[in-house]
């Protein structure tokens, strides 16, 4: 289907299966049960779950194929973000133009970068890139604060002319965000029993986006363009030697790679129209690293995983107090329950990042390869014993599912 | 190349699919729907806590924390009711807010906006909370108030002191109880000009950011009106750690006072530097060298130890005053920690208070009638003597503390004593003020 082989067709309708269903999948625990802490189906989180995706899928289209570790990703998000926020204030609140015009920026932004970075390779890449980030990040900061809002970050006003559309609703409202009047933030809530699902339009439209940019992305991966980055990976000296000038490959995934952070940084001013500075920070662009490896650098989905992994801590674990762990402790005797809460007390709440930290540690150790590494593991235990098993029989069960 | 064959059953079929798709949305918004957004429907209401728990402000956000439980359990008829008692209106009855049992959600900021607004936006998206309230920076408080805004849910800013959150970045749903750059500025001249004279030079170091920028403003007009000369002003990168470079070419410029405007980590280290480049050991134009602290706090203090003494500066509340609601705030704070509180936990304690007197006042949770209720409001009893509402920009307006360090601390919360209450008819300015221009207050939501 779509230019695709069996096994790439099938990536991509479980991708689109797990996007369409997303709000059931992310709701498991009914309301009012004490789990219902830990769904993670409402449309901020699940609109955060596809955009980071999109936005690691296309830092894999350059760390996972030609092994350029860039540490600065996230400025083509906060260009992407400051851009579509502009095109709010000044066009109109449609998200289309906004979205174009952050991909187009963060392009030629990536372009400009990327001529410079490209120069040298490995740490000296990644410490450049870092650099130019970092650099992008102290000028949105403070220096370029009318432009960029500064601290503040860059907010929609009541007085903003907003040429195509209205400066304020009849209510006296700053306008939200729309796909031709259809409202991003429109939810319809679907209540069964004490199960309460939420369909948003905007987390739909970002599904949409994320099933384009990861066809694009295996498109790529199975190109002679892909072929040729794969082979920069393994051995750039090699391809040099026989005379083939790798520096526009390079650069061509480094900009597609760009465009792809662009779009996500669109699209997350698209639901939440505002920009921050924060969004440029070398953390940001570490986090996307860690997706990427968290999920499995190289493969096609780990990253989409990777990010739904660390915005769920984020998000889900930090929500977690001392109050809520009274609560599910209550069962035990005082003594017992107080014990209790001490000892999970340093891992949740203002401790994500710890529980996240030390989930990292591993996977890096026991999953080298990622949350899809562990994946085919389980998926291993499941199959057929000639397969699972090593040396010539598996061999050859290989060789006759290739023929198959 | 596709085929199409129209057959009656498929063509029916199709209608009827696409008849059912378009009145799904119909049968789905069914349950929603009261009114505004988040209406409470059970027993109990949510209320969403939003402060920094990780990062550079984590310290105030922890006692921040501490205020809003504390606050909760005297809401819901515990404890010993703080201020409560205190407290000019006596709307509140300790049984929750409208009878209905005070819950909360509780979520980290980071200090980012990003975060700040994914945290608040779950607190209202998924846990249902009808007001979010907390923060300590003011880039924070500027992004969550204007997400209330657009979710229609009431924001009660937490510390956050820039002059932009009332000021060119005020919503109609948020409110701030802090006091903010200008009042500091304008409560900080005169004594300084009592102390240290009209004819001074001052030069300023300003946190390269937002609040930086406002409070440098606001700090230099008001002390250039009554003489005062600005040499400098240079910005500082927030994430600067060691100021030394900034410090040395102070002593060449020929000023003899020096502005520091930072706050948190960046105070701390700034005052260290100078205090160790033996700035106020100095004499310049035949004057003792000073240095100026426009906002200061208890945690701040404590971070720069022995360098805070005699070094002036302007703070919201100490646990120090002696009125009654301060006295009922500390008594219970310190009985529940252990210690005294923050301003900072000051600020959000009597910020949760006054949001539930204003629903007890309204009758009803719906934002606007809410909004309506706090609008000029007038209250007393809270720590800062009477204290006004505006309803033009949603900013109180109460006395300022000028506090100085104390010379012989007597323990390791004793650090500031207070030197002057300003009044709050000298820190009142017009809501049109120049450092306040631009940006409306729009009309209040009360969202779905």
């Amino acid at each position: 289907m779509f230019g695709l082989d069996k096994t790439d067709t099938k990536l991509l309708l479980i991708v689109a299966v797990l996007c369409l269903f997303a709000p059931f999948i992310l709701n498991p625990f009914p309301t009012s049960s004490g789990l219902a802490q830990f769904n993670a189906g409402y449309p901020d989180l699940m609109q955060r779950f596809v955009i980071f995706g999109i936005f690691a899928v296309g830092f894999n289209i350059l760390f996972g194929l030609t092994g350029y570790l860039s540490f600065g990703h996230a400025a083509f998000l906060g260009v992407g973000s400051y851009s579509a926020v502009w095109m709010f204030k000044l066009l109109s609140m449609n998200v289309i133009p906004a979205i174009l015009l952050s991909v187009l920026l963060s392009g030629v932004f990536a372009l400009i970068i990327g001529y410079v970075s490209l120069r040298r390779s490995g740490i000296y890449f990644s410490i450049l890139t870092l650099a130019f980030a970092q650099m992008s990040f102290a000028l949105a900061y403070s220096v370029f604060t009318p432009i960029t809002g500064g601290e503040t970050g860059l907010q929609l006003a009541l007085d903003d002319p907003r040429i195509l559309g209205i400066s304020q609703t009849a209510g006296g409202n700053i306008p939200v965000p729309a796909l031709f009047g259809l409202e991003m933030r429109a939810s319809w809530d679907l209540v069964l029993g004490d199960w309460q699902f939420t369909f948003n339009a905007g987390y739909y439209l970002c599904a949409l986006i994320l099933l384009a940019a990861f066809y694009m992305a295996i498109r790529i991966f199975r190109s002679p363009f892909g072929m040729m980055l794969r082979a920069v990976k393994s051995n750039q000296q090699r391809m040099n030697y026989t005379g083939l000038n790798t520096k526009p490959y390079t650069l061509a995934a480094f900009v597609i790679s760009g465009m792809y952070a662009g779009l996500a940084g669109g699209l997350m001013a698209s639901m939440d129209p505002l920009a921050g500075a924060e969004r440029m920070q070398w953390t940001a662009s570490g986090e996307v690293v860690l997706m990427t490896i968290l999920g499995g650098a190289g493969t096609l989905i780990g990253p989409v995983l990777g990010a739904g992994f660390i915005k769920y801590f984020e998000n889900i674990f930090s929500k977690l107090n001392d109050n809520v762990l009274h609560g599910w402790f209550a069962f035990m005797p005082d003594g017992l329950e107080n014990l209790m809460v001490t000892i999970v007390h340093p891992f949740v709440g203002k401790g994500w990042h710890l529980t996240l930290g030390i989930l990292f540690m591993l996977v890096v150790i026991f999953l080298p390869g990622g949350l899809v590494e562990g994946g085919q593991r389980v998926g291993r235990l499941f199959r057929r014993r000639d397969i699972k098993s090593t040396g010539p029989e598996a061999e050859a069960a290989q060789q006759r599912n290739a023929a198959e | 190349m596709s085929k199409s064959n129209f057959t009656r059953r498929g063509v029916l079929r199709t209608g009827a699919m696409t008849a059912g798709g378009l009145a799904l949305p119909t049968i789905l918004t069914a349950a929603s729907h009261s009114g505004f957004t988040n209406a409470p429907a059970g027993a109990t209401v949510t209320l969403g806590f939003n402060v920094p728990q990780t990062g550079p402000y984590a310290d105030e956000g922890a006692d921040e924390l501490r205020a809003y439980e504390l606050a909760v359990e005297h809401l819901n008829g515990g404890g010993d009711g703080g201020m409560m008692g205190t407290f000019s209106s006596n709307a509140l009855q300790g049984n929750g807010i409208l009878g209905k049992k005070v819950e909360y959600v509780t979520g980290d900021t980071q200090t980012k906006s990003d975060a700040a607004r994914a945290s608040a936006k779950s607190m209202i998206e998924k846990d249902g909370a009808i007001m979010i309230t907390g923060g300590s920076s003011s880039g924070v408080a500027v992004a969550v108030q204007a997400l209330c805004q657009e979710a229609g849910v009431i924001f009660m800013a937490g510390l956050t002191h820039s002059n932009d959150t009332t000021g060119k970045d005020k919503r109609a749903n948020g409110f701030r109880h802090f006091f903010n750059s200008y009042m500091s500025g304008a409560a900080l001249a005169p004594v300084l000009e009592k102390m240290y004279g009209s004819d001074r030079k001052a030069y300023h170091l300003t946190a390269d950011y937002n609040w930086g920028y406002t409070t440098e403003e606001a700090v230099k007009s008001s002390t250039e009106a009554m003489g005062w000369e600005t040499v400098n002003t240079v910005k500082t990168p927030l994430t600067q750690t060691d100021f030394s470079s900034y410090i040395a070419p102070v002593l060449q410029s020929g000023a003899d006072v020096l502005v520091l405007n930072h706050y948190g980590g960046n105070m701390v280290n700034s005052l260290t530097n100078a205090v160790q480049f033996g700035l106020r050991d100095k004499q310049v134009n035949g004057k003792n060298f000073e240095i100026v602290v426009p906002l200061y706090s208890r945690l701040m203090a404590k971070g720069a130890g022995a360098n805070v003494k005699g070094i002036f500066g302007s703070t919201n509340w100490h646990w120090s005053l002696q009125d009654e609601g301060s006295k009922a705030f500390v008594k219970s704070f310190g009985t529940k920690y252990g210690f005294p509180p923050s301003q900072a936990a000051h600020t959000c304690y009597v910020q949760t208070l006054l949001y539930a007197d204003a629903v007890e006042r309204a009758g009803s949770f719906a934002p606007c009638a809410v909004a309506e209720a706090l609008e000029g409001y007038e209250f007393d009893g809270l720590g800062n003597g009477k204290t006004l509402y505006r309803a033009e920009d949603h900013q109180c307006f109460k006395d300022v503390l000028v506090v100085k360090g104390k010379e012989n601390p007597t323990s390791d919360f004793d650090l500031l004593e207070i030197v002057e209450v300003t009044p709050a008819s000298q820190v009142t300015y017009a809501p049109d003020h120049p450092q306040f221009s631009g940006g409306a207050l729009g009309t209040c939501n009360n969202g779905a």
